[in-house]
């Protein structure tokens, strides 16, 4: 068999799914670890594949094609939207699986890593609705899982994702079976949107989020937000078929989640919930740019997507690593870790700068673009962009001065970074420089991903404009008859 | 002789040799690898003379070929055609970019040759240096940007720098804090002058300084903006530059920048760093000359900054916050002359003043001892004499001077009594309630306060 007919994308998602119940069987934590890593490492390779078999690029020798064509009926596909995500994703969680210390390994899950990570990456490369839902709705069970074994509180969390997954369902339904009505169309909308806000942690729908990231382990908090399923669930769900007002509606409350979640930012005392009202500040203006529907308002939201996922991701194993060795960290004093770990404290600085937009980082030009885009819709919008992220960098200096700087201290062990960190240091970094330095390519696949939704959305549209004139003509004869 | 070509391999070189600098000290420090401190004086010297030298050559060809205005064209960085979005990189050398440039090349690598000493076995030797080749980077790129968005890029480099420099000492709290300062105005002036650069590009579809300015080497240049339109994004840019160089009320953070080491403090906060606001100024001189107002209200910035600083430098206790004041002084008369029209006067006045300050903040340490063994030498305090505000004002205004001056204009104190205090009070108490929230979800049952019964 061909190397250029296999099933990459399948084989991404099912070996995870393999790798978790051999990994349950593993009592011992490193032998866990290394089997999670090499599980995770071939989900990364099939992704790669896949993204490079997107297009068509290679071609299928001819005794292969009715296994081809069998495969293809599957629901997952790659294309300009997902391309990049899926393997970004898998990154994520092996890098997940690298920055685990020994000290975190005993009350991590990694089959649950890889359980979530199969049904993540089948999310992502799913378009058809039903299933689509039915992968988010699943994907929301492993953390539960965790925080019910781990004696955690499970009621907000459950609250929320119940609220998230009925309103998905419901909405979907009224918009599958709308009967050509635009009054129950717009409904359905309004219930998909409200989905999708709870799921992005939206004002005020986000407290889940912070309780996620109190009682759950960090790295399972960060695995389920970092990837922004909820901005995936937007593009897929909403924008093909949400009227304009619906989209504004996403955008305003989006960007005075972006404002208050900077400022929040700024006040918080511990570090966990630091990190989370950044990454809610950040998730919030990926929204604002999806909403703007304009293909350069798109192009600017993709690619800080991928920015804010990467960075992001990044500057909470960061955290997660200092945490393994100092516990969880205070805000409200100095920590001066600088000494210990200064590889750490660079990429600390490096994750979080490229998160705000900083030059030279893979943050900057998507950033550019989103203001752009932002300031075609209302200028206003635009400048409240540019507070937000102006906000978000003064708390991740005030945030890395506190745990870097401020004083010497002192540890009876050896806190310097491992091997393995160092490896997902460099992986982070090159990415991050690599992708600033030379952003021409990602933000051409991006613009492209983001024409291809513009012009879906203005066929779904038409369509269903087309859909609701017949009905109400088809209503009007059976009237007249009458 | 090819002109064009000799100025492309110039201007070219000009701009890699700082981040040629960066990319090899830096690397090695993301690994944990970093680099001796030979081979990291070695390869700052190095850098610093191809900048140095090629930019000399720049001027030398332009004089020889009489050549007011060179543009060099690297292309697009980004570009999506279909939206008429790009970004494009282009480097100007003209009468304000070649000596800034110049001038940023001698001044840091006379700074790197005294670090070099300075913070010989110093365990923040390699952080120093890093920190030093992004500020390099960033001062090239600003000074020679051909656009908004290459000053824009530079600018920040710049600031990035400055702050983690003010927080070297970064074991002590004090520093770190006013680091954290420094770095609040600077992205104030970040965020201003982000806006400003979106203005420009939504008011006159441009960022190219050229298309805004007209085809006129600088000074020379018009802008294509109404007076209106230029009153609002100079305004913009002059809040940006207000920041940048710590004109009123952004003047806090200057003294609190003498935190970190003299090296820093002499090229930074004496010389360059501070002098970049102007620069901006100066670069968009043609959008400050389309509105009266716009130069009133830049004209009565300097003045007033002058005027505090002048104040504030007499009563500084260490020597270090009395040249941050007094280098306030002259970078307010400096945007007073820019204000008033004066280019030229006001480039020669920004490179004459920052070599004078480098050398005094980097003479300043043996300026004290010297004090010391004459005060020693003659046994007494050294003579004072009586200046112009001891012999004509009265005592009452003197003291309600002296107290001003002391506490800095109150500038500080009231930016966290009316911003910061208010600003972190409304958002814990948002904070406190989000908490409440979430216990109420989660059923979670509060603790009784002291002196409640609890239920049997």
């Amino acid at each position: 068999m061909s190397l250029y007919s296999l099933p990459w994308l399948e084989l991404a998602i099912v070996l995870p799914l393999f790798g978790a119940v051999w990994v349950r069987r593993t009592r011992d934590v490193d032998t866990a670890r290394l089997h999670s890593l090499a599980v995770c490492g071939l989900a990364l390779l099939c992704t790669l594949a896949a993204l490079t078999n997107f297009g068509g690029r290679w071609s299928v020798p001819g005794q292969w094609h009715v296994l081809v064509d069998l495969l293809a009926r599957t629901p997952v596909a790659v294309d300009a939207l997902n391309a990049p995500l899926l393997p970004l994703v898998s990154l994520l969680y092996l890098l997940t699986v690298l920055g685990t210390l020994r000290t975190k390994g005993v009350s991590f899950s990694f089959a649950g890593l890889l359980t979530s990570e199969a049904i993540l990456l089948a999310a992502l490369s799913c378009r058809q609705p039903w299933i689509l839902i039915a992968l988010l709705a699943a994907g929301t069970i492993p953390p539960w899982i965790e925080l019910f074994a781990h004696g955690k509180p499970t009621r907000v969390y459950s609250l929320h994702m119940g609220l998230f997954v009925v309103l998905l369902v419901v909405g979907q339904a009224l918009m599958s079976f709308d009967g050509g009505s635009s009054r129950l169309s717009v409904v359905a909308s309004t219930l998909l949107m409200a989905a999708v806000l709870v799921r992005g942690g939206i004002v005020p729908a986000h407290c889940w989020m912070t309780d996620l990231f109190e009682h759950a382990t960090l790295g399972t908090a960060l695995l389920f937000v970092t990837p922004m399923v909820g901005a995936y669930a937007a593009v897929r769900l909403v924008l093909p078929v949400a009227p304009e007002w619906v989209l504004h509606g996403i955008a305003i409350l989006s960007l005075v989640t972006a404002l208050y979640a900077a400022a929040m930012a700024l006040v918080q005392r511990e570090a966990r919930r630091f990190f989370c009202y950044l990454f809610l500040s950040h998730s919030s203006l990926v929204f604002v740019g999806l909403e703007t529907a304009t293909p350069i308002g798109l192009t600017g939201a993709l690619c800080v997507w991928l920015s804010v996922g990467l960075s992001l991701a990044g500057f909470g194993l960061t955290l997660r690593s200092i945490e393994a060795r100092a516990g969880r960290l205070s805000l409200d004093e100095f920590h001066g870790l600088y000494g210990h770990i200064p590889t750490l404290a660079g990429l600390f600085l490096l994750t979080g700068l490229a998160s705000i937009g900083f030059p030279g980082t893979l943050g900057f030009v998507g950033a550019e673009l989103l203001v752009e885009g932002a300031v075609k819709v209302s200028p206003f919008v635009g400048i409240a962009i540019v507070v937000a992220a102006a906000l978000n960098g003064l708390a991740v200096l005030q945030a890395y001065f506190r745990i870097f700087t401020g004083s010497a201290h002192v540890a009876s062990i050896d806190l310097r970074t491992r091997l393995p960190e160092r490896v997902a240091v460099l992986a982070l970094s090159a990415l991050l420089l690599g992708g600033g330095l030379y952003p021409q390519p990602g933000v051409a696949g991006r613009y492209n991903a983001a024409a291809q939704l513009v012009r879906e959305r203005d066929q779904r549209l038409a369509e269903r404009r087309l859909s609701f004139r017949t009905s109400r003509t088809a209503a009007g004869v059976a009237s007249n008859f009458q | 002789m090819n002109y064009d070509a000799l100025f492309t391999l110039f201007g070219i070189s000009t701009v890699v040799s700082p981040a040629v600098l960066l990319a090899v000290v830096g690397l090695p420090g993301l690994v944990g690898r970093p680099l001796s401190e030979r081979t990291t004086a070695g390869w700052v010297e190095a850098a610093v003379i191809a900048g140095l030298s090629t930019s000399i050559g720049i001027l030398a060809l332009m004089l020889l070929s009489g050549t007011r205005n060179v543009s060099i064209e690297l292309g697009n960085w980004v570009s999506i055609p279909q939206e008429h979005f790009r970004f494009h990189v282009r480097f100007v050398f003209d009468r304000l970019s070649v000596p800034f440039a110049i001038l940023s090349f001698v001044l840091t690598g006379t700074i790197g040759a005294f670090a070099n000493r300075y913070l010989h076995r110093e365990p923040g030797y390699s952080r120093f240096f890093q920190l030093y080749a992004l500020f390099l980077l960033g001062m090239t790129v600003a000074s020679l940007a051909g656009t908004i968005e290459t000053l824009f890029l530079g600018w920040e480099l710049v600031g990035l720098s400055s702050a983690l420099l003010v927080a070297y000492f970064q074991e002590r709290p004090t520093p770190v804090i006013n680091g954290q300062r420094v770095w609040s105005v600077y992205r104030v002036a970040d965020a201003s002058f982000l806006i400003a650069a979106v203005a420009l590009h939504h008011l006159t579809g441009e960022g190219d300084f050229a298309e805004l300015t007209g085809q006129g080497a600088w000074p020379d240049g018009v802008a294509s903006l109404t007076s209106h339109e230029a009153l609002f994004v100079g305004l913009l840019l002059l809040v940006a530059a207000a920041g940048k160089s710590a004109l009123v009320p952004f003047s806090g953070w200057l003294p609190r920048a003498m935190e970190g080491p003299t090296p820093s403090s002499a090229v930074f906060y004496g010389a360059l760093s501070v002098h970049l606001g102007t620069f901006l100024l100066l670069r968009v001189s043609p959008i400050l000359d389309a509105s009266v107002w716009l130069c009133a209200a830049v004209v009565a910035l300097g003045l007033s900054t002058a005027v505090f600083a002048a104040l504030a430098t007499r009563v500084q206790t260490d020597v270090k916050s009395v040249l941050a004041f007094a280098s306030l002084t002259q970078v307010g008369i400096i945007t007073a002359e820019i204000g008033f029209g004066l280019r030229y006067i006001a480039l020669v006045h920004i490179i004459g003043h920052a070599c004078l300050r480098t050398l005094q903040l980097l003479r300043a340490p043996n300026y004290l001892h010297d004090c010391r063994t004459l005060e020693n030498a003659i046994g007494a305090d050294l003579p004072h004499h009586a200046e112009f505000a001891d012999r004509w004002l009265p005592a009452r205004t003197r003291l309600i001077l002296y107290r001003l001056s002391l506490e800095r204009g109150y500038l500080d104190a009231t930016i966290d009594e009316y911003i910061v205090r208010p600003f972190v009070r409304l958002f814990r108490w948002c904070d406190a309630r989000e908490r409440q929230w979430t216990d109420l979800l989660s059923a979670k049952r509060q603790a009784p306060a002291a002196g409640e019964q609890q239920n049997p």
